[in-house]
C-alpha cells in the first residue's frame, strides 16, 4: 500500500510500505494492507512506518493531525513533522 | 563650458550607480520569488487533501453537521486581517493592499467602521504603519510574521482570530491580500475568514464506507481550525511571492528607465563636449586671424 505524509510546508514522505502506526485519538493503531475507508484523528506522538515485513521501520514525531486510508492509500496529514532516528 | 561637461559625467555616474543597485534588487527577488513560489506549490496537496476529506466526512452525512465556526451573526464588530510586506520599493503592491483594505471598509462595513468597530490586524510592516499612522485599531502582535516565516507563527494567528470569533470579540473576520498570479500579476482579494462558508455537498460523490474515529461531528470540529490554519497560511505565502514578484517587476522597470536615462544624457554630453571643442576651435582662429591681420 502507499503512504503519504504531507504536512503544510512539504511533502515528508511518499512511498510503498507494508504498514504503519500511528497514535489515533483514542489509541494508537496499526494500518495494514487493504484496511477498510477510514478516517481518525490522531494526536501528536510517534508515527512508525513498517517499510517491510521484516519491520524495518522508520519513526516520525508527529504533532496533530488526520489520516484517512481510501483504497489502499494512506495519507497522513500533520501540522508539523520530524524524523526521528531509528534506534 | 568645462563646468556643464563635468556636471553631466556626475550625474552619468550616479545614475549608473542607481541601475547598479536595481539590477541587484532584481536579481535578489528573482531568487527570493523562486523560494516563495516553490513554497507554494509545497503546501497544495496538503490543503487539496484536507479540503478532500472535510468533503468526504460531509457528504457521508446525512442532514447538516453543526459547526459553531460557521454561524452567520448580525455583523457589528469586524476585524480585518491585512497581508503587507515588510520592505518597500515594490512598485504600488502594498498601496494597492491598503487601497483595497479601505475601500472594503468604506464599501461594507462603513456603519461598524463610524462606530470605531472595525480593528485591522497588520501582518507586514508597511500596513501596520499606514493604518496606526491613520487612526485605525490596530494590533502589532502578528505584524512581524514575515521576518520568520513559519506555519506555527501563521497559525498562532489564525488560532488567535479563531478563538475571538468563538468569543463574540468580532462577527465577521475577512483577509485582505494578493493572490499570486504569476511574477508580473497579482491579484488583491478581500476573503471571507470567518464564518465559514457552507460546504457543499458534492452531487454524484463517489460514496464510501467509511470507519469514522471519533464521531462525524468531533472530527469536523477538529478538522475546522486545520482548515482556518491552512488557510490563512496560504494567503501569508500568496502574499510573499507577491510582493517578490511585485519587486522584481518595479526593478526591472526602474533598470529599464535608468538605461533611457543614461542614453540622453549621453546624448547631451556629447553635445557639451562638442560645443566645448567648437569653441576652442573658434578662438584659435580667431587669434590666429587678429596676429595675421
Amino acid at each position: 500500500m502507499n503512504l503519504e505524509i504531507l504536512t503544510p510546508e512539504r511533502k515528508l514522505f511518499s512511498d510503498d510500505v507494508y504498514g504503519v502506526q500511528l497514535p489515533g485519538i483514542s489509541g494508537r493503531f496499526e494500518v495494514l494492507e487493504k484496511h477498510a475507508p477510514l478516517v481518525s484523528a490522531l494526536k501528536a506522538g510517534r508515527l512508525k512506518v513498517l517499510k517491510d515485513k521484516s519491520h524495518h521501520a522508520a519513526y516520525f514525531d508527529i504533532q496533530g493531525g488526520f489520516v484517512e486510508v481510501l483504497n489502499n492509500k494512506v495519507t497522513v496529514l500533520v501540522e508539523g513533522a520530524t524524523p526521528v532516528e531509528s534506534k | 563650458m568645462a563646468g556643464q561637461l563635468k556636471e553631466v559625467r556626475n550625474r552619468i555616474k550616479s545614475v549608473q550607480n542607481t541601475q547598479q543597485i536595481t539590477k541587484a534588487m532584481k536579481m535578489v527577488s528573482a531568487a527570493k520569488l523562486r523560494k516563495a513560489q516553490d513554497a507554494i506549490v509545497q503546501m497544495r496537496p496538503y490543503a487539496r487533501k484536507l479540503q478532500e476529506v472535510l468533503s468526504n466526512i460531509v457528504s457521508s452525512s446525512e442532514g447538516e453537521i453543526g459547526m459553531n465556526l460557521a454561524v452567520e451573526r448580525p455583523v457589528e464588530r469586524v476585524l480585518l486581517i491585512v497581508i503587507t510586506s515588510d520592505r518597500g520599493l515594490c512598485g504600488a503592491y502594498n498601496s494597492n493592499v491598503i487601497k483595497l483594505a479601505k475601500s472594503t471598509i468604506r464599501e461594507q462595513y462603513a456603519a461598524q467602521h463610524a462606530k470605531g468597530n472595525v480593528t485591522i490586524w497588520a501582518i507586514g510592516k508597511k500596513g501596520y504603519e499606514h493604518f496606526s499612522k491613520n487612526k485605525f485599531n490596530t494590533d502589532a502582535t502578528y505584524k512581524d510574521i514575515f521576518l520568520n516565516l513559519t506555519f506555527e507563527n501563521v497559525q498562532a494567528c489564525a488560532q488567535a482570530a479563531v478563538k475571538a470569533f468563538e468569543a463574540k470579540e468580532f462577527d465577521v473576520v475577512e483577509i485582505v491580500y494578493s493572490e499570486f498570479r504569476n511574477a508580473a500579476v497579482q491579484r488583491f482579494v478581500t476573503e471571507r475568514f470567518l464564518p465559514i462558508p457552507k460546504v457543499q455537498k458534492k452531487e454524484g460523490a463517489k460514496q464510501s464506507d467509511f470507519i469514522f474515529e471519533p464521531a462525524k461531528e468531533q472530527l469536523v470540529a477538529e478538522l475546522m481550525p486545520k482548515i482556518l490554519n491552512t488557510q490563512l497560511f496560504k494567503a501569508v505565502l500568496d502574499a510573499h511571492a507577491s510582493e517578490h514578484g511585485a519587486r522584481m517587476t518595479a526593478m526591472d522597470k526602474a533598470t529599464e528607465n535608468a538605461n533611457e536615462l543614461l542614453r540622453n544624457l549621453k546624448i547631451s554630453y556629447n553635445r557639451a563636449r562638442q560645443a566645448a571643442i567648437t569653441t576652442e576651435l573658434t578662438e584659435i582662429v580667431s587669434g590666429a586671424a587678429a596676429l595675421q591681420g
